[in-house]
Protein backbone atom coordinates (compact mmCIF):
# COMPACT_ATOMS: atom_id res chain seq x y z
CA UNK A 1 0.00 0.00 0.00
CA UNK A 2 1.28 3.06 -0.77
CA UNK A 3 2.55 5.20 2.37
CA UNK A 4 4.37 7.81 0.85
CA UNK A 5 3.34 10.65 -1.41
CA UNK A 6 4.54 13.26 -3.70
CA UNK A 7 2.23 16.32 -4.13
CA UNK A 8 2.51 19.97 -3.75
CA UNK A 9 2.81 21.75 -0.02
CA UNK A 10 1.66 25.39 -0.14
CA UNK A 11 4.48 28.09 1.28
CA UNK A 12 4.10 29.57 4.62
CA UNK A 13 6.59 31.77 4.57
CA UNK A 14 10.39 31.73 3.19
CA UNK A 15 12.54 34.28 5.15
CA UNK A 16 15.93 35.65 4.27
CA UNK A 17 18.33 34.76 7.63
CA UNK A 18 21.73 36.57 5.85
CA UNK A 19 24.48 35.41 3.90
CA UNK A 20 21.83 33.10 1.63
CA UNK A 21 19.78 31.14 4.56
CA UNK A 22 16.39 30.72 4.55
CA UNK A 23 14.09 29.41 6.67
CA UNK A 24 10.61 28.10 4.75
CA UNK A 25 7.87 26.41 6.38
CA UNK A 26 5.73 24.68 4.22
CA UNK A 27 2.19 22.89 4.96
CA UNK A 28 2.42 18.89 5.75
CA UNK A 29 0.22 16.96 8.07
CA UNK A 30 1.97 13.37 7.95
CA UNK A 31 4.69 12.31 10.23
CA UNK A 32 8.67 13.14 9.73
CA UNK A 33 11.72 11.76 11.42
CA UNK A 34 14.58 13.64 12.71
CA UNK A 35 16.98 13.23 9.88
CA UNK A 36 14.98 12.91 7.20
CA UNK A 37 14.50 14.88 3.92
CA UNK A 38 12.27 15.92 1.03
CA UNK A 39 12.84 15.72 -2.85
CA UNK A 40 12.27 19.29 -3.03
CA UNK A 41 10.60 21.71 -6.37
CA UNK A 42 9.95 24.43 -6.99
CA UNK A 43 9.76 24.96 -10.67
CA UNK A 44 8.34 22.92 -13.60
CA UNK A 45 11.18 21.37 -15.62
CA UNK A 46 14.61 23.30 -15.13
CA UNK A 47 16.35 22.22 -13.59
CA UNK A 48 15.45 18.41 -14.14
CA UNK A 49 16.34 17.14 -10.75
CA UNK A 50 14.50 18.05 -7.22
CA UNK A 51 17.10 18.74 -4.74
CA UNK A 52 17.44 16.72 -1.38
CA UNK A 53 16.86 18.89 1.70
CA UNK A 54 16.43 17.94 4.83
CA UNK A 55 13.86 18.68 7.48
CA UNK A 56 14.56 21.39 10.40
CA UNK A 57 11.53 21.15 12.12
CA UNK A 58 8.05 19.91 12.10
CA UNK A 59 4.89 20.43 13.68
CA UNK A 60 1.44 19.04 13.38
CA UNK A 61 0.42 20.72 10.04
CA UNK A 62 3.85 22.37 9.01
CA UNK A 63 7.39 21.45 7.75
CA UNK A 64 10.41 23.40 8.08
CA UNK A 65 13.10 23.59 5.98
CA UNK A 66 16.48 25.81 6.68
CA UNK A 67 18.82 25.43 3.26
CA UNK A 68 21.72 27.82 1.81
CA UNK A 69 21.51 28.80 -1.68
CA UNK A 70 24.07 26.88 -3.73
CA UNK A 71 22.72 26.66 -7.13
CA UNK A 72 19.77 27.15 -9.78
CA UNK A 73 17.72 24.72 -7.93
CA UNK A 74 18.30 26.35 -4.04
CA UNK A 75 18.33 30.02 -6.09
CA UNK A 76 14.23 29.15 -7.53
CA UNK A 77 13.62 28.16 -3.62
CA UNK A 78 14.63 31.28 -2.20
CA UNK A 79 12.66 33.02 -4.66
CA UNK A 80 9.05 31.53 -3.48
CA UNK A 81 6.68 33.63 -1.60
CA UNK A 82 3.72 33.01 0.90
CA UNK A 83 0.73 31.81 -0.79
CA UNK A 84 3.56 30.08 -3.83
CA UNK A 85 3.73 25.81 -3.48
CA UNK A 86 6.47 23.79 -3.58
CA UNK A 87 6.60 19.60 -4.87
CA UNK A 88 7.80 17.48 -1.85
CA UNK A 89 8.82 13.66 -2.66
CA UNK A 90 9.05 12.27 0.92
CA UNK A 91 9.64 11.94 3.79
CA UNK A 92 12.47 10.18 2.45
CA UNK A 93 15.80 8.50 3.87
CA UNK A 94 16.63 6.68 7.73
CA UNK A 95 17.14 9.41 10.28
CA UNK A 96 18.69 9.58 13.85
CA UNK A 97 18.28 7.05 16.34
CA UNK A 98 17.07 9.91 18.79
CA UNK A 99 15.11 7.72 21.02
CA UNK A 100 17.77 5.16 21.58
CA UNK A 101 19.75 7.90 22.80
CA UNK A 102 20.36 8.55 26.78
CA UNK A 103 23.19 10.86 28.82
CA UNK A 104 25.18 13.10 27.50
CA UNK A 105 24.82 14.21 23.50
CA UNK A 106 27.07 16.43 21.92
CA UNK A 107 25.54 17.69 18.52
CA UNK A 108 27.35 18.91 16.16
CA UNK A 109 27.41 20.87 13.13
CA UNK A 110 29.62 22.57 10.01
CA UNK A 111 27.56 25.19 8.24
CA UNK A 112 24.06 24.77 6.77
CA UNK A 113 24.40 21.16 8.41
CA UNK A 114 23.06 22.84 11.17
CA UNK A 115 19.70 21.82 9.57
CA UNK A 116 18.62 18.66 10.42
CA UNK A 117 19.92 18.75 13.93
CA UNK A 118 17.19 21.05 15.43
CA UNK A 119 14.00 17.84 15.02
CA UNK A 120 17.22 15.59 16.32
CA UNK A 121 17.83 18.21 19.21
CA UNK A 122 13.77 18.02 20.32
CA UNK A 123 13.90 14.27 19.77
CA UNK A 124 16.68 14.11 22.55
CA UNK A 125 14.57 14.80 25.20
CA UNK A 126 15.77 13.65 28.60
CA UNK A 127 19.26 14.28 27.39
CA UNK A 128 21.69 16.84 28.50
CA UNK A 129 22.17 18.38 25.20
CA UNK A 130 25.47 20.48 23.93
CA UNK A 131 25.14 21.75 20.33
CA UNK A 132 29.11 22.50 19.03
CA UNK A 133 28.45 24.35 15.92
CA UNK A 134 30.56 25.95 13.33
CA UNK A 135 30.00 28.52 10.64
CA UNK A 136 32.24 30.52 8.32
CA UNK A 137 31.79 34.13 9.58
CA UNK A 138 28.24 34.31 11.63
CA UNK A 139 26.04 32.29 13.43
CA UNK A 140 22.46 31.34 12.50
CA UNK A 141 19.64 29.56 13.36
CA UNK A 142 20.90 29.22 17.28
CA UNK A 143 17.53 30.76 18.88
CA UNK A 144 15.49 28.04 18.01
CA UNK A 145 17.83 25.47 19.73
CA UNK A 146 18.14 27.41 23.02
CA UNK A 147 15.09 25.60 25.08
CA UNK A 148 16.52 22.46 24.22
CA UNK A 149 19.95 22.16 24.80
CA UNK A 150 21.84 22.58 27.60
CA UNK A 151 24.86 24.71 26.24
CA UNK A 152 26.02 26.01 22.78
CA UNK A 153 29.35 26.22 21.54
CA UNK A 154 30.47 28.85 18.23
CA UNK A 155 33.50 28.30 15.91
CA UNK A 156 34.07 30.32 13.32
CA UNK A 157 36.13 29.97 10.63
CA UNK A 158 36.46 34.20 10.96
CA UNK A 159 37.01 34.45 14.36
CA UNK A 160 33.76 36.82 14.17
CA UNK A 161 31.69 34.97 16.39
CA UNK A 162 33.00 32.34 19.33
CA UNK A 163 36.19 30.40 18.94
CA UNK A 164 38.34 30.67 15.57
CA UNK A 165 39.05 27.42 14.61
CA UNK A 166 37.01 23.76 13.64
CA UNK A 167 34.08 23.35 15.50
CA UNK A 168 35.81 20.01 15.90
CA UNK A 169 38.54 21.59 18.15
CA UNK A 170 35.37 22.27 20.61
CA UNK A 171 33.71 18.76 20.53
CA UNK A 172 36.12 15.60 22.81
CA UNK A 173 34.11 13.00 22.54
CA UNK A 174 35.40 11.46 26.23
CA UNK A 175 32.60 14.02 27.55
CA UNK A 176 29.62 12.99 26.08
CA UNK A 177 27.94 9.66 25.82
CA UNK A 178 26.87 10.22 22.15
CA UNK A 179 27.52 11.81 19.45
CA UNK A 180 25.34 13.00 16.21
CA UNK A 181 26.78 15.36 13.78
CA UNK A 182 25.85 16.57 9.87
CA UNK A 183 28.24 18.97 8.22
CA UNK A 184 31.51 19.11 5.57
CA UNK A 185 32.55 15.55 5.28
CA UNK A 186 36.47 16.44 6.70
CA UNK A 187 34.97 17.53 9.52
CA UNK A 188 32.74 14.18 9.96
CA UNK A 189 35.26 12.17 9.42
CA UNK A 190 37.72 13.80 12.09
CA UNK A 191 34.83 13.98 14.74
CA UNK A 192 33.60 10.19 14.09
CA UNK A 193 37.50 9.06 13.79
CA UNK A 194 37.75 10.40 17.24
CA UNK A 195 34.22 8.72 18.65
CA UNK A 196 35.80 5.48 17.47
CA UNK A 197 39.14 5.93 19.18
CA UNK A 198 37.12 6.55 22.23
CA UNK A 199 34.45 4.13 21.92
CA UNK A 200 31.63 6.59 21.74
CA UNK A 201 28.74 6.01 19.83
CA UNK A 202 28.70 8.39 16.66
CA UNK A 203 26.06 9.21 14.34
CA UNK A 204 27.02 11.05 11.38
CA UNK A 205 24.32 12.28 8.12
CA UNK A 206 25.62 12.19 5.14
CA UNK A 207 25.44 14.07 1.82
CA UNK A 208 26.00 13.30 -2.10
CA UNK A 209 24.62 13.78 -5.23
CA UNK A 210 21.49 11.83 -6.17
CA UNK A 211 18.98 11.86 -8.93
CA UNK A 212 15.91 10.07 -7.38
CA UNK A 213 16.56 10.41 -3.28
CA UNK A 214 14.03 7.12 -3.07
CA UNK A 215 16.89 4.19 -3.55
CA UNK A 216 16.25 3.76 -7.41
CA UNK A 217 18.86 5.18 -9.27
CA UNK A 218 21.64 3.97 -7.36
CA UNK A 219 23.44 7.28 -8.16
CA UNK A 220 24.59 7.69 -4.22
CA UNK A 221 25.84 4.76 -3.48
CA UNK A 222 28.23 4.19 -0.77
CA UNK A 223 30.94 1.57 0.34
CA UNK A 224 29.59 0.69 4.21
CA UNK A 225 30.98 -1.93 6.89
CA UNK A 226 27.78 -3.15 6.20
CA UNK A 227 27.92 -3.36 2.71
CA UNK A 228 26.98 -1.30 -0.59
CA UNK A 229 24.35 1.23 0.75
CA UNK A 230 21.96 4.32 -0.60
CA UNK A 231 23.26 7.54 1.09
CA UNK A 232 19.66 8.43 0.25
CA UNK A 233 17.21 5.48 1.36
CA UNK A 234 19.78 3.82 3.75
CA UNK A 235 20.93 6.49 5.21
CA UNK A 236 21.39 9.33 5.06
CA UNK A 237 22.80 9.00 8.78
CA UNK A 238 25.28 6.21 9.54
CA UNK A 239 27.04 4.98 11.92
CA UNK A 240 30.25 6.58 12.14
CA UNK A 241 32.08 3.17 12.01
CA UNK A 242 29.79 2.22 9.49
CA UNK A 243 31.36 5.03 7.18
CA UNK A 244 35.02 5.48 8.67
CA UNK A 245 35.98 2.19 10.26
CA UNK B 1 -8.73 1.29 -24.35
CA UNK B 2 -4.83 1.24 -23.27
CA UNK B 3 -4.68 -2.45 -23.75
CA UNK B 4 -1.65 -3.47 -25.62
CA UNK B 5 -0.65 -6.87 -26.34
CA UNK B 6 3.69 -7.16 -26.50
CA UNK B 7 5.15 -10.54 -28.12
CA UNK B 8 2.12 -12.27 -26.78
CA UNK B 9 1.97 -10.47 -23.15
CA UNK B 10 -1.17 -8.37 -22.68
CA UNK B 11 -0.70 -5.54 -20.68
CA UNK B 12 -3.25 -2.67 -19.79
CA UNK B 13 -1.31 -0.20 -20.94
CA UNK B 14 2.02 0.87 -23.23
CA UNK B 15 3.43 2.40 -20.29
CA UNK B 16 6.18 0.57 -18.82
CA UNK B 17 8.89 1.73 -16.33
CA UNK B 18 12.65 1.21 -17.90
CA UNK B 19 15.06 -0.70 -16.61
CA UNK B 20 17.56 1.07 -14.21
CA UNK B 21 15.29 4.31 -12.77
CA UNK B 22 12.79 1.93 -11.34
CA UNK B 23 14.70 -0.54 -9.02
CA UNK B 24 13.11 -3.83 -9.01
CA UNK B 25 9.37 -1.28 -7.89
CA UNK B 26 9.67 -1.81 -4.21
CA UNK B 27 10.74 1.66 -3.38
CA UNK B 28 8.19 3.44 -6.09
CA UNK B 29 5.44 1.20 -4.48
CA UNK B 30 5.59 3.33 -1.72
CA UNK B 31 4.12 6.16 -3.63
CA UNK B 32 1.60 4.35 -5.97
CA UNK B 33 0.57 0.61 -6.31
CA UNK B 34 2.81 -0.47 -9.44
CA UNK B 35 -0.04 -3.01 -10.77
CA UNK B 36 -1.20 0.38 -12.68
CA UNK B 37 1.85 0.10 -14.70
CA UNK B 38 1.71 -1.70 -18.34
CA UNK B 39 4.88 -3.49 -17.46
CA UNK B 40 8.17 -3.08 -15.28
CA UNK B 41 11.45 -3.66 -16.71
CA UNK B 42 14.20 -4.56 -13.79
CA UNK B 43 17.43 -3.28 -13.02
CA UNK B 44 19.98 -4.27 -15.53
CA UNK B 45 20.99 -7.72 -13.98
CA UNK B 46 24.17 -9.42 -14.29
CA UNK B 47 25.32 -13.56 -13.52
CA UNK B 48 27.15 -12.24 -10.47
CA UNK B 49 26.61 -9.56 -8.36
CA UNK B 50 27.87 -6.01 -8.61
CA UNK B 51 28.91 -2.84 -7.02
CA UNK B 52 29.04 -1.19 -9.79
CA UNK B 53 30.97 2.45 -10.85
CA UNK B 54 33.26 4.27 -7.91
CA UNK B 55 33.13 7.47 -7.93
CA UNK B 56 30.41 10.64 -9.29
CA UNK B 57 27.82 8.15 -10.61
CA UNK B 58 25.15 10.80 -11.66
CA UNK B 59 25.65 14.41 -12.97
CA UNK B 60 22.84 16.83 -13.82
CA UNK B 61 22.70 18.54 -17.33
CA UNK B 62 20.28 20.98 -18.92
CA UNK B 63 17.15 18.75 -19.29
CA UNK B 64 19.58 15.98 -18.92
CA UNK B 65 21.26 13.38 -16.64
CA UNK B 66 24.22 11.60 -17.03
CA UNK B 67 24.70 8.24 -15.10
CA UNK B 68 27.63 6.62 -14.29
CA UNK B 69 26.22 3.96 -11.86
CA UNK B 70 28.23 0.40 -14.04
CA UNK B 71 24.90 -2.01 -13.37
CA UNK B 72 24.65 -2.89 -10.12
CA UNK B 73 22.64 -5.28 -8.73
CA UNK B 74 22.21 -8.17 -6.50
CA UNK B 75 22.70 -10.71 -9.83
CA UNK B 76 20.49 -12.83 -11.51
CA UNK B 77 20.11 -15.10 -8.68
CA UNK B 78 19.27 -12.88 -6.19
CA UNK B 79 17.04 -11.09 -8.26
CA UNK B 80 14.97 -14.52 -8.93
CA UNK B 81 14.65 -15.17 -4.97
CA UNK B 82 14.48 -11.84 -3.71
CA UNK B 83 12.98 -9.40 -5.96
CA UNK B 84 10.69 -10.91 -8.45
CA UNK B 85 8.18 -12.49 -6.32
CA UNK B 86 7.41 -8.98 -4.98
CA UNK B 87 7.12 -8.50 -8.67
CA UNK B 88 4.96 -11.13 -10.03
CA UNK B 89 2.43 -10.49 -7.01
CA UNK B 90 2.01 -7.09 -8.46
CA UNK B 91 -0.49 -7.36 -11.79
CA UNK B 92 1.59 -5.79 -14.28
CA UNK B 93 4.25 -7.02 -16.89
CA UNK B 94 7.65 -8.45 -15.73
CA UNK B 95 10.87 -7.71 -17.88
CA UNK B 96 13.95 -8.94 -16.87
CA UNK B 97 16.75 -7.00 -18.57
CA UNK B 98 20.16 -8.60 -18.85
CA UNK B 99 23.42 -7.37 -19.28
CA UNK B 100 26.83 -8.88 -19.31
CA UNK B 101 30.15 -8.89 -20.23
CA UNK B 102 30.67 -11.81 -22.25
CA UNK B 103 27.64 -13.96 -24.79
CA UNK B 104 28.50 -17.04 -22.24
CA UNK B 105 27.03 -15.35 -19.27
CA UNK B 106 24.49 -13.72 -21.22
CA UNK B 107 23.81 -17.33 -22.27
CA UNK B 108 23.40 -18.53 -18.70
CA UNK B 109 21.50 -15.25 -17.29
CA UNK B 110 19.00 -16.51 -19.78
CA UNK B 111 19.08 -19.72 -19.36
CA UNK B 112 18.14 -18.97 -15.40
CA UNK B 113 15.71 -16.28 -16.42
CA UNK B 114 13.77 -18.71 -18.60
CA UNK B 115 13.28 -21.24 -15.70
CA UNK B 116 11.42 -18.19 -14.10
CA UNK B 117 7.75 -16.66 -14.49
CA UNK B 118 9.28 -12.90 -15.98
CA UNK B 119 7.18 -12.54 -19.13
CA UNK B 120 9.76 -10.75 -21.36
CA UNK B 121 13.82 -11.00 -21.07
CA UNK B 122 15.27 -7.29 -22.11
CA UNK B 123 18.79 -8.24 -23.65
CA UNK B 124 20.97 -4.99 -22.70
CA UNK B 125 23.36 -5.01 -25.58
CA UNK B 126 23.64 -1.16 -24.91
CA UNK B 127 25.20 -0.46 -21.70
CA UNK B 128 27.51 2.23 -22.02
CA UNK B 129 29.24 2.15 -18.38
CA UNK B 130 30.58 -1.14 -18.27
CA UNK B 131 33.97 -1.77 -19.76
CA UNK B 132 34.21 -4.08 -22.51
CA UNK B 133 30.93 -5.35 -21.67
CA UNK B 134 27.84 -4.63 -24.02
CA UNK B 135 29.42 -1.50 -25.23
CA UNK B 136 30.84 -3.28 -28.51
CA UNK B 137 28.17 -5.06 -29.00
CA UNK B 138 25.45 -2.46 -29.14
CA UNK B 139 27.79 -1.05 -31.73
CA UNK B 140 28.79 -3.32 -33.76
CA UNK B 141 26.01 -4.98 -35.95
CA UNK B 142 27.83 -8.39 -36.74
CA UNK B 143 29.13 -8.65 -32.98
CA UNK B 144 25.45 -7.86 -31.99
CA UNK B 145 24.10 -10.65 -34.55
CA UNK B 146 25.90 -13.76 -33.38
CA UNK B 147 25.16 -12.60 -29.24
CA UNK B 148 21.72 -12.35 -29.94
CA UNK B 149 20.95 -15.67 -32.60
CA UNK B 150 23.02 -17.55 -29.63
CA UNK B 151 20.96 -16.06 -26.99
CA UNK B 152 17.43 -16.77 -29.10
CA UNK B 153 18.79 -20.74 -29.45
CA UNK B 154 18.47 -20.74 -25.82
CA UNK B 155 15.78 -17.82 -24.70
CA UNK B 156 12.33 -19.59 -23.94
CA UNK B 157 11.01 -15.98 -23.13
CA UNK B 158 10.17 -13.49 -25.82
CA UNK B 159 13.64 -12.10 -26.38
CA UNK B 160 13.41 -7.85 -26.43
CA UNK B 161 16.85 -6.36 -27.71
CA UNK B 162 17.55 -2.99 -26.01
CA UNK B 163 19.38 -0.98 -28.57
CA UNK B 164 22.43 1.90 -28.16
CA UNK B 165 21.81 5.20 -29.79
CA UNK B 166 25.41 5.11 -30.07
CA UNK B 167 25.43 1.58 -32.56
CA UNK B 168 27.53 2.96 -36.05
CA UNK B 169 24.11 2.65 -37.89
CA UNK B 170 20.90 2.55 -35.39
CA UNK B 171 18.57 0.90 -38.60
CA UNK B 172 21.59 -1.37 -40.13
CA UNK B 173 21.49 -2.67 -35.91
CA UNK B 174 17.90 -2.88 -35.44
CA UNK B 175 17.37 -5.38 -38.59
CA UNK B 176 20.22 -7.60 -37.84
CA UNK B 177 18.94 -8.29 -34.23
CA UNK B 178 15.31 -8.60 -35.86
CA UNK B 179 16.98 -11.75 -38.67
CA UNK B 180 19.19 -13.20 -35.38
CA UNK B 181 15.76 -13.84 -33.78
CA UNK B 182 15.00 -10.76 -31.69
CA UNK B 183 11.02 -11.01 -31.21
CA UNK B 184 10.96 -7.20 -30.34
CA UNK B 185 13.67 -4.10 -30.01
CA UNK B 186 13.51 -1.36 -27.24
CA UNK B 187 15.23 1.86 -27.91
CA UNK B 188 17.05 3.80 -27.06
CA UNK B 189 19.71 3.42 -24.23
CA UNK B 190 21.35 6.49 -23.33
CA UNK B 191 23.63 8.76 -25.56
CA UNK B 192 27.29 8.26 -24.78
CA UNK B 193 28.77 11.22 -22.80
CA UNK B 194 30.65 13.14 -20.26
CA UNK B 195 31.31 16.21 -17.97
CA UNK B 196 34.49 18.11 -16.98
CA UNK B 197 35.01 19.59 -13.71
CA UNK B 198 36.78 23.00 -14.79
CA UNK B 199 38.10 23.35 -11.50
CA UNK B 200 39.56 19.63 -10.57
CA UNK B 201 40.21 20.30 -14.21
CA UNK B 202 39.44 16.45 -14.75
CA UNK B 203 36.32 14.28 -15.89
CA UNK B 204 33.70 13.87 -13.49
CA UNK B 205 32.97 10.52 -14.37
CA UNK B 206 35.96 8.36 -13.29
CA UNK B 207 34.87 5.99 -16.68
CA UNK B 208 35.67 9.53 -18.42
CA UNK B 209 32.27 8.59 -20.84
CA UNK B 210 28.72 8.61 -19.31
CA UNK B 211 25.23 8.00 -20.01
CA UNK B 212 22.98 10.75 -20.91
CA UNK B 213 19.43 10.67 -20.38
CA UNK B 214 16.50 12.73 -19.85
CA UNK B 215 14.49 15.23 -22.23
CA UNK B 216 17.45 16.16 -23.68
CA UNK B 217 17.70 13.46 -25.72
CA UNK B 218 13.79 13.07 -26.81
CA UNK B 219 14.14 14.53 -30.45
CA UNK B 220 17.16 12.25 -31.61
CA UNK B 221 15.70 9.48 -29.67
CA UNK B 222 12.32 9.81 -31.49
CA UNK B 223 14.03 10.27 -34.59
CA UNK B 224 15.77 7.05 -33.47
CA UNK B 225 12.56 5.34 -33.54
CA UNK B 226 11.04 6.80 -36.18
CA UNK B 227 13.67 4.96 -38.35
CA UNK B 228 13.56 1.67 -36.89
CA UNK B 229 9.58 1.48 -36.94
CA UNK B 230 9.66 2.14 -40.93
CA UNK B 231 12.85 -0.52 -40.97
CA UNK B 232 11.76 -3.91 -38.89
CA UNK B 233 8.49 -6.08 -38.36
CA UNK B 234 8.74 -6.70 -34.95
CA UNK B 235 6.85 -4.56 -32.83
CA UNK B 236 9.38 -1.71 -30.84
CA UNK B 237 9.43 -0.18 -27.87
CA UNK B 238 10.31 3.70 -28.05
CA UNK B 239 12.24 5.37 -25.16
CA UNK B 240 14.63 8.06 -24.45
CA UNK B 241 13.38 11.30 -22.33
CA UNK B 242 9.48 10.74 -21.84
CA UNK B 243 8.43 12.59 -19.25
CA UNK B 244 4.83 13.59 -20.07
CA UNK B 245 1.57 11.60 -22.21
CA UNK B 246 1.87 14.09 -24.95
CA UNK B 247 6.49 12.62 -25.10
CA UNK B 248 4.60 9.09 -24.98
CA UNK B 249 2.09 9.93 -27.66
CA UNK B 250 4.69 10.88 -29.62
CA UNK B 251 6.70 7.77 -29.56
CA UNK B 252 3.14 5.76 -30.34
CA UNK B 253 2.79 7.99 -33.43
CA UNK B 254 6.43 7.34 -34.31
CA UNK B 255 5.31 3.55 -34.49
CA UNK B 256 6.09 2.31 -31.08
CA UNK B 257 4.23 -0.43 -29.78
CA UNK B 258 4.81 0.36 -26.14
CA UNK B 259 7.00 3.34 -24.68
CA UNK B 260 9.39 3.31 -21.64
CA UNK B 261 9.63 5.92 -19.22
CA UNK B 262 12.80 6.47 -17.24
CA UNK B 263 14.62 9.74 -16.05
CA UNK B 264 11.13 11.07 -15.22
CA UNK B 265 10.51 8.26 -12.50
CA UNK B 266 13.13 10.36 -10.69
CA UNK B 267 11.93 13.44 -10.86
CA UNK B 268 8.38 12.74 -10.12
CA UNK B 269 8.34 8.90 -8.23
CA UNK B 270 4.51 8.64 -10.12
CA UNK B 271 4.83 10.28 -13.09
CA UNK B 272 3.97 6.85 -14.54
CA UNK B 273 0.46 7.02 -13.75
CA UNK B 274 -0.24 10.90 -15.17
CA UNK B 275 1.17 9.52 -18.28
CA UNK B 276 -1.24 6.65 -18.50
CA UNK B 277 -3.90 8.92 -17.40
CA UNK B 278 -3.21 11.62 -19.90
CA UNK B 279 -2.73 9.11 -22.88
CA UNK B 280 -6.19 7.72 -21.46
CA UNK B 281 -7.92 11.42 -21.86
CA UNK B 282 -6.15 12.05 -24.99
CA UNK B 283 -7.58 8.97 -26.90
CA UNK B 284 -10.92 9.40 -25.34
CA UNK B 285 -10.80 13.16 -26.60
CA UNK B 286 -9.75 12.35 -30.27
CA UNK B 287 -12.35 9.89 -30.06
CA UNK B 288 -10.19 6.75 -30.39
CA UNK B 289 -11.24 3.05 -29.93
CA UNK B 290 -7.94 1.99 -28.71
CA UNK B 291 -4.40 2.42 -28.29
CA UNK B 292 -3.42 0.91 -31.69
CA UNK B 293 -5.61 3.93 -33.27
CA UNK B 294 -2.64 5.84 -33.09
CA UNK B 295 -0.01 3.69 -33.25
CA UNK B 296 2.34 4.80 -36.77
CA UNK B 297 -0.62 7.50 -36.81
CA UNK B 298 2.36 10.35 -38.02
CA UNK B 299 4.72 8.42 -39.94
CA UNK B 300 4.62 9.69 -43.28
Amino acid sequence: MPVKRCGPAAVLENKPLGDGIFRMTVRWTEPVQAGQFFMVRGWDRFPLLSRPISVHDAAEETLVFLYEVRGEGTQLLSEKRKGDSVELTGPVGTGFPVEKLKGKIAVVSGGIGIAPLLLAVKGLSGCEVTLCCGFRDKSYALDDFRPYVREIRVATDSGREGKKGFVTELTDPAEFDAVITCGPEPMMEKLARACIEKGVPCYVSMERHMACGIGACLGCTHHTAQGAKCICKDGPVFKGEDIYA
Amino acid sequence: MLKTVLNGVTMKNPVIAASGTFGFGQEYDQYFDISQLGGVSSKGLTLEERFGNEGERVYETPSGLINSIGLQNPGVDAFIRDDLPFLRKKDTAVIANLGGSTVESYLEGVQKLGETDVDIIELNISCPNVKHGGMALGIRCDIAYEAVKKVRAVCKKPLMVKLSPNAQDIVEMARCCEEAGADSLSLVNTFQAMAIDVYKRKPVFQNVFAGLSGPAILPIALRMVYQVCGAVKIPVVGMGGISSWQDAAAFLMAGATAVQVGTANFVKPDICLDIIRGLEQFLKDQGCRSVSDIIGAARV
